[in-house]
């Protein structure tokens, strides 16, 4: 399987800013959160929660129908399932067939979803479709704006599928994933997904069939990395304007690949050798393919996963990852022990872009500068797992 | 026959009582599912398995198989165990 071409770009400027308000779409343990802001993104608005008590692993909003907005949710008790909104959150309904895997066999023993950890809005021409990824490592495609869901069979019911994911029990504690969901804009056949453990592939035909893209990626030490689940990618991005660049969090470094290469480079070993590249969540600049931001996490020892030494930092590279620079202001300077997840760092489209990210102690900081200056505009919440953008619809 | 709801369903039914037939607790499940599209799957897994923190009850007994036989007089029930937060 080879890609034939490549449109390698440097930068998107042609992409218009975004302006007016941003709402955020905060996913939490206990509920759902809109959280509005004003045109200029000063002042900001925490709604009512949102099935409170639900356990919210994502609510995404289609950029191709803005009103719509999926929600992942399930609760300690109840499966899994997804809520829908057409009306930008006032209302929401059910999907009548959520994702699932296909019973098995008389005799057998079938996979279930735990439940449904991240939502991507398909191609721009493909309006109603969605990705899903599921914990444990399932793919499943809409193709009715959610309503009901298909388990895409070229990666579930692969032959390899126990070779490259591992079982349930060798994956994470809290389940393994299937998370980073990428549509290529130029080609809605064109996908990549990640899994945590799994590594990560990529499709050319709409998932029909997957290929490992691993090369270049660490594992944990003495591991062997022909073994695909001890990869362990934790989020992958498209730089901005440029989907021939991917960038990646992984449990092992912070890394970018230029395709078509196929090896990733860790850029992450040009951070603070005090702060370590390990970390969960990562976001872009919309427009410009050098930019992105990281948050790092401690990964020593019996690994924190909390911001090291209690100082929360993030990190900006404006030159796809040779140099970072540390972004502090505003951030509490000490005893501040904050986890952020692989979900909960997003980025706006305006200009200069928007900064947010939550964390696992409800709190949802801000920058309205790229990261210049950090404010705190929500605390009090339930853990964050996942904040997302929405534009306003006009 | 009478089916308790526990309150984490109530969304479905809107009500805490309802009634529904069956001859066994998997077909009475297809009833419920039938008069209110979705309560069965976030009760019952896509393999067919009582998911992990719900319980069952059958004229006060618990039950765990879906196969149970059940007459028009019984009373059933289900809960959740619910976590410490």
């Amino acid at each position: 399987m080879k890609r034939t071409s490549s449109r390698s770009k440097s930068s998107n400027p042609a992409a218009k800013p975004a302006t007016g308000p941003v709402a955020l779409l905060v996913a939490t343990r206990k509920g759902a959160f809109l959280l509005k802001s004003d045109r200029n993104r000063r002042t900001w608005n925490l709604s009512d929660p949102i099935f409170l008590g639900h356990i919210v692993h994502h609510a995404v909003q289609d950029p191709r129908e803005p009103k719509t907005i999926l929600m992942a949710a399930r609760t300690g008790h109840l499966g899994p399932t997804i809520f829908r909104s057409h009306d930008s959150g006032k209302t929401w309904k059910e999907a009548k067939q959520p994702p699932a895997f296909p019973k098995a066999p008389e005799g057998k023993k079938g996979q279930v979803v735990d439940h449904t950890f991240w939502l991507t809005p398909g191609h721009a021409s493909e309006k109603g479709t969605w990705y899903a990824g599921t914990s444990p490592q399932g793919l499943f495609r809409s193709e009715d704006g959610g309503a009901t869901w298909s388990s895409v069979k070229g990666l579930n019911e692969h032959p390899e599928y126990s070779q490259w994911m591992g079982a349930v029990e060798n994956g994470t504690p809290d389940g393994p994933k299937l998370h980073s969901v990428l549509v290529d804009p130029r080609d809605a056949k064109h996908l990549y997904v990640a899994m945590s453990s799994g590594g990560v592939f990529e499709s050319l035909d709409a998932g029909a069939n997957w290929k490992p893209l691993v090369a270049g990626l660490e594992v944990v030490e003495s591991f062997d990395p022909k073994n695909l689940w001890f990869h362990d990618p934790h989020c992958m991005r498209f730089a901005g304007g440029n989907p021939d660049r991917l960038y990646q969090q992984n449990h092992c470094g912070i890394y970018r690949l230029d395709r078509p290469g196929e090896t990733w480079k860790r850029i992450g070993k040009s951070m603070p050798k005090s702060v370590g590249d390990v970390g969960f969540p990562m976001t872009v600049h919309p427009r410009d393919q050098d930019t992105l931001w990281v948050l790092p996490m401690d990964g020593s020892g019996v690994w924190p996963r909390t911001s090291p030494g209690g100082k929360p930092s993030i990190f900006i590279s404006r030159n796809g990852g040779k140099s970072w620079k540390r972004q502090t202001k505003g951030l509490p300077a000490r005893n501040a022990w904050w986890t952020i997840k692989r979900q909960a760092m997003c980025s706006d489209a305006h200009d200069p872009v928007g900064l947010y990210f939550g964390t696992t102690s409800g709190e949802v900081w801000a920058s309205r500068k790229e990261g210049g200056r950090w404010e705190c505009i929500a605390r009090h919440l339930p853990e964050i797992y996942a904040v997302e953008p929405a534009h306003s619809s006009r | 026959m009478k089916v308790r709801i526990p309150s984490p369903l109530v969304s479905y039914t809107h009500k805490r009582e309802v009634d529904a037939e069956g001859r066994t607790l998997g077909e009475l499940l297809g009833d419920l599912d039938q008069r209110y599209p979705g309560l069965r799957f976030r009760m019952i897994d896509e393999q067919g398995a009582l998911r992990p923190h719900m319980r069952m009850f059958v004229n006060g007994e618990q039950v765990r198989e879906l196969s149970i036989q059940l007459r028009s007089s019984d009373e059933v029930q289900f809960i959740q165990a619910l976590s410490g937060g």
